[in-house]
């Protein structure tokens, strides 16, 4: 058993988009603060704090999850991927984020960093998801600009896309 | 809003957690999936000094099924039930609501216990509990009992369970027979304006409701049709004493409470 006393800090390591890790935390202090503050990865968004907007929405351990529902302390051990490790490269888009670009899928962009993170980890699961299926998943996500219908869409191309390439590299 | 200052405690053994319980009673709260929780400590509706977090105990983390029963140990996350191959077959009106609780984002996290410790007067997995007539797997340093769901929910968000107890395990019956769910919120995945859940019984059809009173209520009844199955059901959502608030006016719940019922009585009994 480990007591973390409140208002010191503690040592948590953990994988970061592929990286090795190590912060300091005190116990309540929050994922989503403890990423944007300590890490500076300030991608992941904050937006009602109690876990109904999905804007701060991130993968711990391949699965969607709050992060602002999770204390930094309890991804002791785990992986954690935010928006950031998407990209292949500082300089190009993945097959997903490119497919939101082309369809006009976001236009503030609150939001859209949380509804990667879920349909990211949805589309590794699900190659060939039904309009229905992603609609369900878009359910934790708040977006008040588009009407979904893009995002819908965008989802739809890139899950295509996406076993298309997949295709691609199994024949060669 | 961030929460207050608390001391963070991982329990590597039950003994641990409640020990700590044990001492601190009150003071302190389990933290399990945290999805109901964490939303109550970041508004500081809840203000622990203690957090007690049971996910690393191993014990905890089990489906099992032992005859007629299934139990489902406190630290099994939602989303781990609904993949449970045998809950379709053994638990089919959990698998019918449990696409309901919450969103694919918070199951992924959110535990079957930890929604039921919450007792939230709209939320699924309690309702459903009440109309199985469940049981609640209490645990306290000095001794363990079972309480059947019917007495542990006491109120909106209160519940039976000592100060000193932690919910161990919820036990459901596997029954074999007709039961249906449905539920109206404002989005898929929100807390419900009125769900209902029904069961066929030997002589008519159990109807449990939340979302309208304190608590998830049944009403058991027999083989009715026509106005007098409407007669039934109004009289019925009357007595739930709903209560007008910023989702809805009471007279809407009793008219989903009406519309709901029809459909899941007639949908169970034809």
């Amino acid at each position: 058993m480990s007591r973390l006393q409140a208002g010191r800090r503690h040592t948590v390591r953990f994988t970061l988009n592929g990286k090795p890790c190590v912060g300091e935390v005190e116990p309540r202090l929050l994922l989503t603060d403890f990423l944007r503050h300590q890490i500076g990865s300030t991608g992941t968004h904050v937006g009602c704090e109690h876990g109904v907007c999905g804007a701060c929405t991130v993968e711990i351990d391949g699965k969607p999850a709050r992060a602002c529902l999770t204390l930094a302390a309890q991804i002791d051990g785990c992986e954690l991927r935010t928006v950031e490790g998407l990209a292949p490269s500082a300089d190009r888009l993945g097959i997903l984020q490119a497919a939101l670009k082309r369809n006009h899928a976001l236009q503030c962009g609150f939001c859209t960093a949380g509804i990667l993170m879920s349909l990211d980890s949805f589309l590794r699961q699900h190659k060939r998801p039904d309009e229905e299926d992603i609609r369900d998943l878009l359910s934790g996500h708040l977006c008040r600009c588009t009407g979904y219908a893009p995002i819908v869409r965008a989802a739809m191309q890139a899950a295509e896309e996406l076993v298309d390439q997949n295709q691609e590299k199994t024949n060669a | 809003m961030k929460p207050a200052a608390f001391d963070y405690v991982r329990a590597e053994h039950l003994d641990e957690a409640l020990g700590v319980l044990g001492q601190e009673g009150s003071d302190a709260r389990i933290i399990a999936g945290g999805q109901s929780l964490m939303a109550m400590l970041n508004m500081r509706l809840a203000k622990p000094k203690t957090l007690i977090d049971i996910m690393r105990l191993s014990d905890l983390g089990r489906i099992e099924r032992n005859g007629g029963t299934i139990t489902i140990g406190a630290s099994v996350r939602q989303a781990a039930l609904l993949e449970w191959p045998e809950l379709r077959h053994s638990l089919q009106l959990v698998a019918l609501a449990l696409p309901w609780t919450g969103h694919v984002q918070t199951r992924s996290r959110g535990t079957v216990c930890g929604s039921i410790a919450h007792a939230d007067p709209s939320a699924e997995l309690p309702l459903v509990l009440r109309a199985l007539g469940g049981e609640v797997h209490l645990r306290s340093a000095k001794r363990r009992r079972r309480v059947a769901a019917q007495d542990f929910f006491a109120g909106m968000m209160a519940t039976t369970r000592s100060d000193d107890e932690l919910i161990e395990a919820v036990s459901f019956p596997a029954l074999s027979r007709r039961c249906a769910f449905r539920e109206v919120a404002r989005r898929h995945g929100d807390f419900a304006i009125v769900a209902c859940a029904a069961v066929e019984t030997a002589d008519g059809v159990r109807l449990a409701v939340g979302g309208v009173a304190d608590v998830p209520a049944t009403r058991e009844f027999p083989r009715l049709e026509g106005s007098a199955l409407d007669d039934a059901l109004n009289g019925f959502s009357y007595e739930l004493d709903a209560r007008d608030d910023v989702h809805a006016t009471a007279r809407y719940r009793r008219d989903l409470v009406r519309m709901i019922g029809r459909d899941l009585v007639r949908e169970v009994l034809q």
